[in-house]
């Protein structure tokens, strides 16, 4: 044993712990708008969009859901600068992190909008619907619906995801926890803390999806 | 530019690396399904302060990222004491990690499993461990079977992790070719290949095994005489 567990030299840098945690909520914030467009777009365009686009919808969810989030992260922070987009740490960070969502969350939407059945969509037809009005009322609403509860499983995972991309230096809380560590030398300590904020993180977002899928979804099926 | 071009010896070094990937994800899958399986198993044991433990272990193993129960148990060895290494802190945390989860894949297989199956277990002098082994779970693993396998795919991937706290393992073997190559398109688009190649597959089978149960299920349903007749 080295010696008791000391939190004091943690606890004094607060400021910057919290300052992560803004970071991390902002990095899941956005990649969470940005992957569930990219899944409504991706989900739509694969039940009803032409054929030769349904392919390439079904290779992205398939190449995205088969490799890790920490390879696709490395792949879109080393290579998008070579054709000409000079993205800053934190940018890359969302653009590999919705692209990651925006898998799991077309394969989530499909499966809802598969689940809505033919009659809905042909009595909506017979009362004149125009064909968006039908992909947007009558699938897309009850089909979000039907699979929010894995939705907002899969968003609780994105946040917890965000904790990876300090590996490319990107400044959220893990990041902030490293630097932390090199600071104090208390490692052990910081990630104890660091453990706590995102369990209470993640406890939170809970709550808060339960309630806005209670507020978006409340009329009676 | 660069020191190097990606060429064969580069492709070599990174199919080579994908050996500790796959070892990796065997010591986590049997670890997580040996700690799984006892997680489960308290997590439906009479004893309800037992159940409450295993669900607290669900709880933080599942609420907080892997990443930071990797640091900690990377980390906390050293504060423990013992010198830090990351095959060790690894292999605990996929373990422990994927306990929790393949512990909640099991207790739902588990409790789908009908209460009859239990009293009449009782009914024959049956103790709860030997019920558990002896009839539930026997039973029990045509329903796990499915998301076992989709729970693979997770642990390929998560295997990468392990690169932060600096096992070469492939998504680490993969940072150092490009270092030294800087031909990230190349390196990180060969990687993603060689991690398809190994998830794919597994997600097909567990696609499959989800669809066969399925039609167990439906069948099932629709003549019940079957089950009585076995």
């Amino acid at each position: 044993m080295q010696t008791a567990l000391q939190f004091g030299p943690i606890l004094v840098h607060l400021d910057l712990l919290l300052r992560g945690l803004e970071k991390s909520i902002q990095l899941a914030a956005l990649s969470i708008l940005f992957g569930t467009a990219i899944g409504v777009l991706g989900a739509v365009g694969r039940s009803f969009g032409p054929r030769f686009l349904s392919w390439p919808i079904a290779a992205y969810v398939e190449m995205i859901r088969n490799t890790p989030l920490l390879i696709q992260l490395y792949f879109v922070f080393f290579s998008l600068p070579l054709f000409g987009f000079k993205l800053s740490s934190n940018t890359a960070a969302v653009v590999a992190l919705s692209i990651h969502l925006g898998a799991y969350a077309t394969e989530i939407l499909r499966a809802g909008i598969e689940a809505i059945p033919e009659g809905q969509i042909e009595a909506a037809k017979s009362l004149g619907l125009s064909r968006y009005r039908i992909i947007r009322h009558v699938v897309l609403v009850p089909a979000a619906r039907a699979v929010y509860p894995s939705l907002s499983a899969q968003f609780i995972l994105q946040i917890m995801g965000t904790s990876i991309v300090g590996a490319i230096a990107a400044e959220e809380l893990t990041a902030v926890a490293n630097n932390l560590v090199m600071q104090t030398f208390r490692s052990f300590e910081v990630y104890i803390v660091i453990a706590i904020i995102y369990f209470v993180l993640v406890q939170a977002a809970s709550l808060f999806f339960a309630g806005i899928g209670k507020l978006m979804f409340r009329w009676k099926v | 530019m660069s020191l190097r071009d990606f060429g064969p010896n580069e492709l070599m070094f990174l199919l080579l690396a994908t050996r500790w990937t796959i070892l990796l994800a065997l010591i986590a899958f049997a670890g997580g399904g040996l700690v799984g399986l006892m997680v489960a198993a308290i997590r439906v044991a009479p004893a309800r302060p037992l159940r409450w433990l295993a669900a607290g272990y669900i709880q933080f193993f599942m609420g907080t990222p892997i990443l930071i129960q990797l640091f900690m148990a990377y980390y906390g060895s050293s504060f423990l004491g013992y010198r830090p290494d990351p095959w060790v802190a690894a292999a605990v945390t996929f373990s422990l990690n994927g306990g929790a989860f393949f512990g909640e894949i099991f207790r739902g297989a588990i409790e789908a499993i009908p209460k009859g199956q239990w009293e009449a277990s009782t009914a024959l002098g049956f103790r709860f461990v030997r019920t558990l082994r002896l009839v539930i779970i026997p039973q029990a693993v045509r329903l796990m079977l499915p998301p076992t396998v989709g729970f693979m795919v997770q642990i390929v991937k998560t295997t990468s992790i392990a690169s932060l706290i600096g096992l070469t393992e492939l998504a680490r073997a993969a940072t150092q070719v490009n270092t030294v190559t800087f031909q990230p398109v190349m390196v990180f688009g060969t990687v993603s290949l060689i991690y398809f190649a190994l998830c794919w597959p597994l997600s097909l089978y567990a696609g499959y095994l989800e669809r066969r149960f399925a039609t167990g299920m439906t069948r099932r349903t629709e003549t019940p005489l079957v089950m009585s007749a076995v």
